[in-house]
């Protein structure tokens, strides 16, 4: 496929583009959250095994994520990463029903998206933390 | 017709109807792990032991490995693809993103087989 789209743009080029963006900058951390959730799935493993393996494992690996600071904040970027990655995605979903496919509206829908993800990801802080 | 020899099913149809499902599978899963660790409030052991090794939640969690497997190799392909190109890295980058691909299967795979281990292995 042929096309005249400008190739090798510069990064801030890109970045002043996009950045105005709320479908783009969606978009991009859909992907970011994506990864980071593929690379946490062994830390979230590893909560699940010692959560099943006896009491004591369970209790101490309940205080490493709720109490500790390396296994509280693993789980929490993971929990805020899923979080946004959910929502942003349940918004692609939305749209393969052919709702909010216009200009304006993927414009709105990122912006809720965004809005929705950032107030779930700080109640999980606060369910974590209090 | 030129197929991509990474990409999950060989085909962006069916690449993106396991990517829908899986997306459905998990969210539902998350859901109901989240749900019922809100609902319980202080969840302790034998609750949490007998809920995850019921067999739904074997079953459930086995489902939701598998959907893992199939929406991160399609999602991590799709990134890969778009990434790590020659036109953005050079001529080396067919090579470095073959051996990202074929790490990224080793992963999903240790994965899946670490949680049928953990849910079914004792």
């Amino acid at each position: 496929m042929k096309s005249n789209r400008p190739v090798n743009l510069s990064l801030s080029t890109v970045l002043a583009v996009n950045l105005k963006s709320p479908v783009a900058i969606a978009s991009i951390l859909h992907r970011i959250s994506g990864v980071l959730i593929f690379l946490l799935i062994p830390v979230l493993l590893y909560v699940l095994q010692e959560s099943l393996i006896s009491e004591q494992a369970f209790i101490a690996v309940k205080a490493d994520v709720l109490g500790g600071l390396i296994g509280g904040f693993l789980v929490f970027v993971a929990l805020a990463g899923l979080i946004f990655h959910l929502v942003v995605g349940a918004k692609h979903l939305v749209q393969d029903f052919g709702i909010g496919e216009s200009l304006q509206g993927g414009r709105l829908f990122a912006w809720l998206a965004l809005a929705t993800a950032g107030l779930f990801i700080i109640a999980a802080l606060a369910w974590m933390v209090l | 017709m030129r197929n991509s020899a990474t990409s999950f099913s060989r085909s962006g149809l069916s690449d993106w109807l396991v990517q829908r499902v899986s997306a459905y599978i998990l969210a539902a899963y998350f859901l109901v792990i989240v749900g019922f660790l809100i609902c319980r409030h202080e969840v302790g052991f034998a609750d949490w032991y007998a809920f995850m090794t019921s067999t739904a939640m074997r079953i459930f969690t086995l489902l939701s490995l598998l959907a893992l497997a199939g929406h991160a190799w399609v999602g991590l392909w799709t990134v890969f693809t778009d990434y790590v190109t020659e036109r953005q890295l050079g001529p080396k980058a067919s090579v470095l993103r073959l051996l990202l691909q074929v790490g990224m299967a080793i992963f999903i795979f240790v994965y899946v087989v670490w949680g049928i281990q953990i849910l079914w292995g004792n």
